[in-house]
């Protein structure tokens, strides 16, 4: 397909994935080939620029209760505060309390740039409650972004309303394009005031998300898609949603795995539909990456959720903490310009640093080292932001994975610990964070962090996954790189060329 | 004649949106239909509107007392299969 909205750079240059650019270690330098005004536009946004997502916060607001569809991975009923994914919160609020909250995080975490409002329902099938939280913030905090996610049947009616409220960014929830396939994630809709279902009520849902999805690129307003990938449903099919939307103009598309578990009372894991392992979803990202931007450092967070991504800050911010909270917005506003500022500096610097390290990086493996074809690594980091590996292991919660190979490194995605909710029985079992972190890291072979305890240094080597301390503070992409040279000159990339993506 | 909420009601307001009677209100622990302003939506629309965008099978009850959204009907999950889900996740 030919790429005539985002100008990607030439096709020939891609290898196994999205990656550009011998250095290429994410998205982001992806991001670096959009027009100048779309990447002004998500510099500072942690959901679109991976980037970003280093060292800019974002929260949720969960003003839109109520949902007109229903999807098979969704249920209604959820609420648990040990859970983090979309569609679960724990405190609904009307738009004045969001409001009031948004001030107070934007004032504690001034690294917080983007309030998003993403349920716990549709939040364009709340447009009362959604647009009067949009209006009072637009008055009361410029300095915010703006943006909103929607399964899309309510968009067409609402894109006037979206672009008057200047925002600029949307992300619609657009898992197939064939009504066929959409008669299988989606049981029911509430249009026209009737409950339609089947293919029918697929068919429907389908046209209003493409028709709102034209007419948001129509106005200047950013698309991001959202997938999910449900193995055996619509894993094959995602890869022409990808291509059919990107023609559209969406300009990025963010692939995020099936969750479901018998114990969430969802359909599809009350059914055991399996959710896919990470290689599935990382293949499906490669697989659409020549023809669309792809999001891979999604967390797929909470309707409520607050912080970083890959953090939940969400329980210093209930309600009856932020009314004893006493918030000079406009002395806020001055201080989180100071500090978005400094970030941008630091940014800069890195992106040039960046730039000059592009040249050299790949031939410091030398023509020999390419020549041999080396196989490309799986590297676990722990970090707490910033760029740099500088998480304990222990006190990691997810870890951040890179792909090293002798063209450069490249963000491949990120692995929850699992935590086993331990809010009530119906939860399931606890289980040692040890084994769960060795767990999460499958597939990898080397884990790099600040420090790591004697007990999973044993347990991590037990499982063949080389634990690394020797990094600590160091950007996260040149650490890997020196790790994967280390391994070359030990020559533990000479050997078996296959072995781990066949045992993972 | 009317409809009433009971407790599996989650309170996502969505049937307040599209009540044409705005007989419905909020209120604790769950929203209430108010049964004297319920007219079941008999003039207005072909189907009654609380019910037909409720996502909670059951939070609905019909003037003769019986779900308006049986067990299964809106989550496609068969009713066996689920109280079997439910009883193996308790067995844990």
């Amino acid at each position: 397909m030919e790429l005539s909205v985002l100008g990607q750079n030439d096709a020939g240059h891609h290898s196994a994935g999205g990656c550009s650019s011998g250095s290429c270690g994410s998205t982001d330098d992806q991001l670096s080939h959009l027009p100048d005004h779309i990447r002004e536009k998500v510099h500072n946004h942690p959901c679109y620029s991976e980037e970003a997502h280093h060292y800019f916060a974002r929260m949720h607001v969960a003003v839109a209760p109520a949902c007109n569809i229903q999807c098979h991975y969704c249920n209604r009923k959820y609420d648990c505060a040990n859970e983090s994914r979309p569609g679960v919160v724990s405190e609904l609020l009307h738009p004045d309390q969001a409001v009031k909250k948004v001030k107070a995080v934007a004032a504690t975490i001034p690294q917080m740039t983007v309030l998003g409002i993403a349920g716990p329902g549709d939040p364009l099938a709340n447009p009362e409650r959604t647009f009067e939280t949009f209006r009072q913030l637009s008055e009361q905090a410029p300095d915010i972004k703006l943006c909103v996610s929607t399964n899309g049947l309510a968009l067409p009616d609402c894109v006037d309303e979206l672009a008057k409220h200047n925002i600029d960014h949307v992300t619609i929830t657009i898992n197939c394009v064939d009504p066929e396939v959409g008669a299988k994630i989606y049981p029911w809709i509430y249009w026209n005031n009737k409950r339609i279902r089947g293919v029918k009520a697929a068919k429907i849902l389908i046209e209003r998300q493409q028709k709102g999805l034209e007419m948001l690129v129509e106005r200047g307003i950013l698309v991001k898609v959202n997938s999910v990938l449900i193995p055996g449903v619509n894993d094959e099919h995602l890869k022409e949603v990808s291509r059919i939307v990107k023609a559209k103009g969406a300009f990025l598309h963010n692939v995020m795995p099936l969750i479901a578990e018998a114990e969430h009372g969802t359909f599809y894991g009350v059914m055991g539909q399996r959710s896919p392992e990470p290689e599935e979803l990382q293949d499906l990202q490669d697989a659409c990456a020549g023809d669309m931007n792809m999001m891979r450092h999604c967390r797929q967070c909470r309707a409520d959720a607050v912080g970083l991504l890959g953090e939940d800050r969400g329980d210093e911010f209930t309600m009856d903490k932020i009314e004893e909270m006493d918030i000079d917005y406009e002395a806020a506003m001055v201080k989180r310009a100071v500090i978005h500022a400094a970030i941008k500096e630091e940014l800069d610097e890195k992106a040039a640093k960046k730039a000059r390290l592009a040249g050299m990086k790949a031939p410091q493996l030398g023509d020999e080292a390419l020549g041999k074809g080396y196989r490309p690594v799986l590297m676990a980091v722990a970090t707490s932001g910033g760029g740099l590996i500088n998480q304990h292991y222990g006190h990691a919660t997810e870890f951040l994975v890179y792909e090293a190979s002798p063209s450069g490194v490249r963000f491949i995605g990120h692995r929850k610990v699992e935590q086993f909710c331990v809010g009530n029985d119906t939860c399931g079992e606890k289980e040692s964070a040890l084994s769960g972190g060795v767990r999460a890291l499958k597939g990898c072979e080397t884990v790099l962090c600040s420090k790591i305890g004697y007990e999973p240094w044993g347990l991590l080597e037990a499982a063949g996954i080389q634990p690394n301390g020797e990094h600590a503070m160091e950007p996260i992409e040149e650490a890997v790189m020196a790790v994967y040279q280390e391994m070359i000159a030990a020559g533990r990339l000479d050997q078996d060329q296959t072995a781990l993506r066949a045992n993972a | 004649m009317a409809l009433k909420i009971v407790e599996s009601c989650v309170n996502c307001w969505a049937c307040v949106d599209v009540c044409p009677s705005e007989a419905i209100y909020e209120s604790s622990p769950h929203f209430k239909i108010n049964a004297h302003k319920c007219t079941e939506c008999e003039d207005d629309y072909a189907e009654k509107q609380c019910a037909s965008i409720c996502p909670i099978e059951g939070a609905i009850l019909l003037a003769d007392g019986s779900p308006a959204n049986p067990p299964g009907s809106l989550t496609g999950i068969p009713p066996e299969r689920l109280d079997e889900a439910m009883r193996e996740i308790q067995a844990r």
